[in-house]
């Protein structure tokens, strides 16, 4: 067959022979598709390229201040740009107690919610609750924050004098807890709280998602209360998930800008007092940079560079929990 | 039964009693003789799940009860939506720092102002923030979401699990972590530093607003593909179509509904945001329909009018952040409704 196929004229009447020249041949689709993928990759690509760009771009317009103050700028307990002190220790001791104490409150009502969510309310009311907690994190940050400033502090102020004079006796709750002007760590970590408690929620959901039907079953029928068969089944099976998920909350609040400038007192400080007023690195960008000098604003945006990577640092740990989780439960190995 | 005597006997037990009697066994199996403590904690616990939800719900409703309350006094009027910002209690300087440090808002020059102002009732308009708001949002999706969904196709049409798209995807992730105030350094160490004054303007604050987008409409855009059944790009493909045509024709309508979705939802996020938009947009208090050129929006207010304090910032503030919360609402809305009629089953 083939040697009568080369023989005969491309362009026979054989029909099969027509489909098979055209398939051989170059197209005219074909530099369409190319162009095509090419552009798909560089739309792909952008991602990291911004990403490399926010790392240089930053760098650079910083390099004046770390250049300058060196040592002094990471590890300087002082930062008063007035007095042209610009060490950034009190900012990250702000941002990490915040973060920390938001996510301190988060978890256990993320946890809860998402509990309440797959385990215990009816399948109707599932949606509807997620629905309620996802509203959550489409209010924008500003509004939680002017809600807060105006309804919220006046009463913090008052409830945490409460709490300050009640354990005024107390050795170390009375450096932690002492007296407060409402504008405070613990204000702006409530708030945080608050605001990231949907994505913990959506990430731990998801994660208690994953726990094999059968294994629960097989609790419940051992005898096991529902609480049991939580504690027992549910929750070791999701540590790995629910670290993630912490994680990511981390970072979420360790970004968390306005509502916090709204609410934590504008004062850079190391203090132990939670109900005392502090400053975190977004905060403390978001408010001075617009109208900085040149010192000042490349220090800003040097904070912006550590707060950078500490976030990078935060997210890729927690991505990398979550990855596993996902290959974990989906029966497949790394491919 | 059978089981049990052995068993009870070989570990030289009693044995248990109430078992062997088929009603008690009943009684058992429904719980009614468990350990009181058991059956409290089990409560207990129940309980507690309900109050979580609760702890985080009650807030959301307050918070939305006070925004109306005190919000819709200025925006059910048409004013609000026609009429420039009295200057006299927005101040131009959005960063007077000093003010904010006592956060004793309402005294000093804040109610000055407000004194002020009280004899000649200044008209409350908020037009040009509302304008400024859609004006960057509209321009950040129109930059974000093409450039979006082409990298969500590049990953799951093209990429698939090579290295370079799972470093992507892992990146893209990881990028939408980075928190809002980052890209607005961003943008203002490479744009707004370049240009001088000249480079804060509503352009400014979508380049910026489009870096917070990006890695959302990618992420949303691709699970959406995934969920495009194979034998719909195999059917085509046997039909002799090209890769491209396949995508454009047969996948992304498909995807469609889900696209839209996500797209909506990230637009809505870009919509609140404030961070990355106070150092970018500048400020204004006249309309200002154009790219160019210093602009504002209503988050942007929300901050500058609780800073300046008074009672007529306030209710601008307050105003502001209701109108915002309802463009949010919507378009947070209208994702889900979509997802829910259009879904990809």
């Amino acid at each position: 067959m083939t040697t009568t196929l080369d023989d005969t004229e491309p362009t026979g009447s054989d029909p099969v022979l027509r489909v098979l020249a055209d398939l051989t041949e170059p197209a005219p689709g074909r530099g369409v598709d190319r162009g095509f993928r090419g552009l798909a990759l560089v739309a792909g690509s952008t991602v990291l390229i911004i990403l490399v760009l926010i790392a240089v771009v930053m760098t650079q317009k910083a390099w004046p201040a770390f250049s300058q103050y060196g040592t002094s700028y990471f590890f300087g307990t002082e930062w008063i740009p007035s007095q042209g002190k610009y060490g950034i220790v009190p900012l990250v001791y702000g941002t990490i107690v915040v973060s920390l104490l938001g996510i301190m409150f988060a978890v256990p009502i993320s946890v809860g919610i998402a509990l309440f969510v797959t385990e215990l309310a009816p399948r109707r009311a599932r949606g509807t609750v997620i629905t309620i907690v996802d509203l959550l994190a489409a209010v924008p940050s500003v509004v939680f924050g002017l809600w807060a400033f105006y309804n919220l502090v006046p009463r913090f102020q008052s409830l945490f004098n409460a709490i300050a004079d009640a354990v005024s006796g107390i050795p170390v709750l009375n450096t932690l807890l002492g007296p407060s002007s409402g504008s405070s760590f613990m204000s702006a970590a409530l708030i945080v709280a608050l605001m990231i408690t949907p994505i913990v929620t959506a990430v731990t959901r998801e994660v208690f998602d994953t726990v094999p039907e059968n294994d629960k079953a097989g609790a419940l029928a051992l005898g096991a209360t529902r609480w049991e068969m939580i504690r027992g089944v549910v929750l070791p099976h999701s540590s790995g998930g629910l670290t993630g998920a912490v994680m990511l909350g981390l970072g979420r609040a360790m970004g968390e800008t306005v509502a916090i400038a709204l609410l934590i007192g504008a004062t850079p400080q190391i203090s132990a007092n939670l109900f005392g007023k502090g400053e975190t690195m977004p905060a403390q960008i978001f408010r001075q940079l617009s109208e900085a000098d040149d010192t000042l604003r490349a220090a800003l945006i040097g904070l912006g560079v550590c707060l950078f990577v500490l976030t990078i640092v935060v997210n890729v740990s927690a991505r990398r929990m979550v990855v596993a989780i996902d290959n974990r439960t989906r029966g497949t190995t790394t491919p | 039964m059978s089981i049990d005597t052995p068993r009870s006997a070989d570990a030289t037990r009693s044995p248990d009693g109430p078992a062997a009697d088929p009603g008690s066994l009943a009684a058992e199996l429904s719980g009614s003789q468990m350990a009181k403590g058991r059956r409290v904690r089990n409560s207990m616990a129940s309980v507690a799940m309900v109050l979580a939800f609760l702890v985080a719900a009650i807030p959301l409703a307050v918070m939305g009860a006070n925004v109306v309350a005190k919000g819709i006094g200025v925006v059910a009027t048409a004013d609000w939506w026609t009429q420039p910002i009295p200057g006299d209690v927005g101040r131009s300087d959005l960063a007077n720092n000093e003010q904010l440090n006592n956060l004793g808002f309402g005294s000093g020059s804040g109610s000055d102002s407000s004194k002020g102002t009280a004899a000649a009732q200044p008209v409350l308009g908020m037009q040009p923030a509302i304008v400024g708001t859609l004006l960057t949002v509209l321009s950040a999706s129109l930059l974000a979401i093409p450039l979006g969904i082409m990298g969500a196709v590049y990953l799951h049409e093209y990429g698939k699990q090579r290295r370079l798209a799972r470093f992507i995807r892992f990146m893209t992730d990881v990028m939408t972590g980075v928190p809002s105030v980052i890209m607005g350094v961003f943008i203002y160490s490479i744009w707004v530093l370049r240009f001088g004054v000249n480079g804060k303007s509503a352009w400014a604050a979508s380049l910026a607003l489009a870096c917070l987008m990006l890695p959302i409409v990618v992420r949303s855009t691709e699970e959406m593909l995934r969920l495009v059944p194979d034998a719909l790009r195999e059917a085509s493909a046997a039909l002799g179509t090209r890769t491209w045509k396949t995508t454009v024709r047969v996948v992304l309508p498909a995807a469609l509904p889900g696209i839209t979705s996500g797209s909506l939802l990230a637009v809505a996020r870009a919509a609140g945001e404030t961070a990355p938009i106070v150092f970018t947009i500048g400020f204004v208090t006249t309309t200002n329909w154009s790219l160019r050129g210093q602009n504002t929006t209503l988050s942007a207010q929300i901050y500058s009018q609780l800073q300046n304090g008074g009672t007529l910032a306030t209710q601008l503030a307050w105003g502001a952040a209701l109108t915002l919360i309802a463009i949010v609402l919507v378009l947070t809305l209208a994702a889900r409704v979509i997802t829910r009629r259009f879904a990809v089953r």
